[in-house]
C-alpha cells in the first residue's frame, strides 16, 4: 500500500480508537462493578435490549415486504416513495421524534383518534420507545435488503416457479436463502441503530426509569450527576456493540450485494 | 450538548487574548428558564456596548455545570439554584463569589383553558393525570420535590425531562397534562398555556446566582455583563419577564 494512503488510513483508525481509549482511560475501574450492577444500569439495559429487539423484529416484518415492493414492483413515483421511506436515515433523530409527536402524539394527526377511540397513547410508554426506534432503524434494513433483491438473478425464482413451486414456497426456499446475508446484515444494522437511538426516544417517548429510560438516555442523564457511572454504562454499550460486530465478521458485510450466479 | 460545545469552541476560538469589553466575544451559560430574559439582556448590553458580542448557551443548570467541568470555554454562568452553583464553586471553577441577581416562583403549568381542572398541588397526585417533571439534578426538579413534600403528596411523573423548557413543551403540545415550572415560564408561554398558582405556604423561592468563570477568555467583559445584570436597568428587564428581585 502506498505510504501516504497508509498514513491516512492509520489516522482514520486512530480517530476511531481515540475516543474508546479515552473512555477506558477515564473509567473508574474500582467502582465499575458497583455501577454495572446498580438498578439504573440493569433496568436500562434490559429495557434497551427488549425494545431494540422488538424494533428489529418489526423492521423485518414490515421492511422485507417494503424492500420487495421497492425492488421488484415498478410503479409511478417509486423513487419518491423510496426517498420517503429512507428519509429518517438522514433526518436528525430529534426531528424524527418531533414529527412522531405530531403524528402519533395525544393531539397528533392519527394519535388523537388512537387516544379517543381506543385509549391508546404512545408517548411515555415502552411501545412509544419501540415506535421511535423502528422509525429510525427500519430504513437500514430496507436499503440492505432492497439492494440484495435487485442483484438477485430473477431467473432463479423463475425456474422455481416454472417447476411448479408456489410463490410462498419460492420466497421461502429460493429468495430468502439467497438474500440471507443481506437480511442478517440489515437486521444487525437496524438493531444497532435501534439500540443507540436517543433523540427520537427522549423527545417522543420521554424518560422514565424502567418504562422509557433506555441505555443512551441513562448515560446522558448520569453524565450530569455522576460522570463515572456514565463512563461505565457507555463502556458497557460499546462492549455489547463491539461483540456483535466482531461476531458478524467480514462474511456478512462482504456478502451484501454479491450477485448469485446461475449455472448456465 | 456536544453540538453546542463545539459551536461555542468555534465561536470563542476567534478571540486571542483578553481585550477590553469593547471588542470581545462573551460566552454566557445560563439556565433554560432564563432564555427569554437573558436574550433581551444581551440585546440591551450590546446596545450599550456596540462592539461587544455575546453568545448564549441555555440548558438545564446541571447540564451546564457538567459542560463547564469538562472544560467548555465560558465567561459567565447563571444558575437556577444555589446547589448547582455550589458544585461549580467546589470544583474551583468560579473566579469570585456568586451574586444572587433574581428570584423566581414555581407554578403549575397546564394546557390552555385548564381542561383537567387542576386547582391545587394535591391534584397532581391523581394517577390519571400525565405529569412531567425535570430530571433529578435539574433545579426545577428539586423545587418540585420540595413542593410535593410541603403538600404531603407523592407524584409519579410520566417522564423526567432534561430541562424546564422541555416540560413546558410537553404541556404546550398537549402530551402532558401538567408540570411544575417557573412562573416566568408560564408567562413566556403566553397564550399557549395556563398557570395554576401554588399557595405561598407550599411554594419555594428559587434563587438565581451568577458568577464569572475562572480562566475565561474575557474576564473584563464578564464583570461588565454581571454588573449590567445587577444594575437597575438589568433588574427592570428581568422584572418585565416575571422575575423577582433578590
Amino acid at each position: 500500500m502506498p505510504v501516504p494512503a497508509l498514513a491516512l488510513a492509520i489516522v482514520a483508525v486512530a480517530f476511531f480508537a481515540l475516543p474508546l481509549v479515552g473512555l477506558i482511560w477515564r473509567a473508574p475501574w474500582s467502582n465499575a462493578w458497583t455501577y454495572l450492577t446498580a438498578d439504573t444500569a440493569l433496568v436500562a439495559l434490559r429495557l434497551s435490549m427488549v425494545t431494540s429487539l422488538c424494533a428489529t423484529a418489526l423492521s423485518i416484518v414490515f421492511g422485507v415486504p417494503l424492500a420487495w415492493l421497492l425492488a421488484r414492483v415498478d410503479f409511478p413515483g417509486r423513487g419518491a416513495v423510496r426517498a420517503l421511506c429512507l428519509l429518517s436515515m438522514v433526518l436528525p433523530p430529534v426531528v424524527g421524534g418531533v414529527a412522531l409527536f405530531f403524528a402519533l402524539g395525544r393531539r397528533g394527526l392519527v394519535g388523537q383518534y388512537l387516544d379517543q377511540w381506543f385509549g391508546i397513547t404512545l408517548p411515555f410508554t415502552t411501545a412509544g420507545v419501540v415506535v421511535a426506534q423502528t422509525f429510525v432503524a427500519m430504513p437500514f434494513l430496507v436499503i440492505t435488503v432492497e439492494a440484495a433483491l435487485r442483484q438477485l438473478d430473477p431467473r432463479l425464482e423463475d425456474a422455481s416457479r416454472t417447476l411448479g413451486a408456489s410463490r410462498w414456497y419460492t420466497f421461502r426456499r429460493v429468495t430468502l436463502p439467497a438474500i440471507r446475508p443481506a437480511l442478517t446484515a440489515g437486521a444487525v444494522l437496524a438493531w444497532a441503530r435501534a439500540l443507540g437511538e436517543f433523540g427520537a426516544t427522549i423527545t417522543f417517548a420521554g424518560n422514565f426509569p424502567g418504562t422509557t429510560q433506555t441505555m443512551p438516555l441513562a448515560v446522558y442523564l448520569s453524565l450530569e450527576t455522576n460522570p463515572e457511572e456514565a463512563i461505565v454504562l457507555a463502556l458497557l454499550m460499546i462492549a455489547i456493540s463491539f461483540t456483535v460486530l466482531v461476531g458478524l465478521r467480514d462474511r456478512w458485510f462482504g456478502a451484501v450485494g454479491r450477485p448469485v450466479q446461475v449455472a448456465a | 450538548m456536544a453540538i453546542s460545545v463545539v459551536a461555542l469552541l468555534g465561536v470563542s476560538c476567534g478571540s486571542d487574548d483578553a481585550p477590553p469589553v469593547g471588542d470581545a466575544t462573551l460566552t454566557v451559560f445560563a439556565a433554560a428558564s432564563l432564555t427569554a430574559a437573558f436574550t433581551e439582556l444581551g440585546d440591551a448590553f450590546t446596545a450599550e456596548n456596540p462592539d461587544a458580542e455575546i453568545t448564549f448557551n441555555f440548558a438545564g443548570s446541571s447540564d451546564l455545570v457538567a459542560q463547564i467541568t469538562e472544560g467548555a470555554p465560558v465567561d459567565v454562568f447563571a444558575s437556577a439554584d444555589l446547589a448547582n452553583m455550589a458544585e461549580l464553586i467546589d470544583a474551583g471553577l468560579a473566579a469570585d463569589d456568586p451574586a444572587v441577581f433574581a428570584t423566581n416562583l414555581a407554578e403549575i403549568i397546564v394546557e390552555t383553558g385548564n381542561p383537567t381542572g387542576i386547582t391545587v398541588v394535591a391534584d397532581l397526585a391523581d394517577g390519571d393525570l400525565v405529569v412531567v417533571q425535570c430530571a433529578p439534578e435539574v433545579p426545577c426538579s428539586s423545587y418540585a420535590e420540595q413542593i410535593f413534600a410541603n403538600a404531603g403528596v407523592e407524584v409519579t411523573p410520566a417522564s423526567f425531562e432534561e430541562n424546564v423548557k422541555a416540560v413546558v413543551t410537553k404541556v404546550v403540545l398537549g402530551e402532558a397534562d401538567a408540570g411544575i415550572v417557573y412562573r416566568t415560564d408560564v408567562i413566556a408561554a403566553g397564550a399557549d398555556a395556563d398557570g395554576v398558582t401554588i399557595g405561598d405556604d407550599l411554594n419555594v423561592v428559587a434563587e438565581y446566582p451568577i458568577v464569572s468563570i475562572a480562566d475565561g477568555s474575557n474576564p473584563a467583559g464578564a464583570r461588565a455583563f454581571i454588573e449590567f445584570v445587577l444594575s437597575p436597568a438589568g433588574r427592570e428587564i428581568l422584572a418585565a419577564f416575571g422575575f423577582g428581585s433578590p
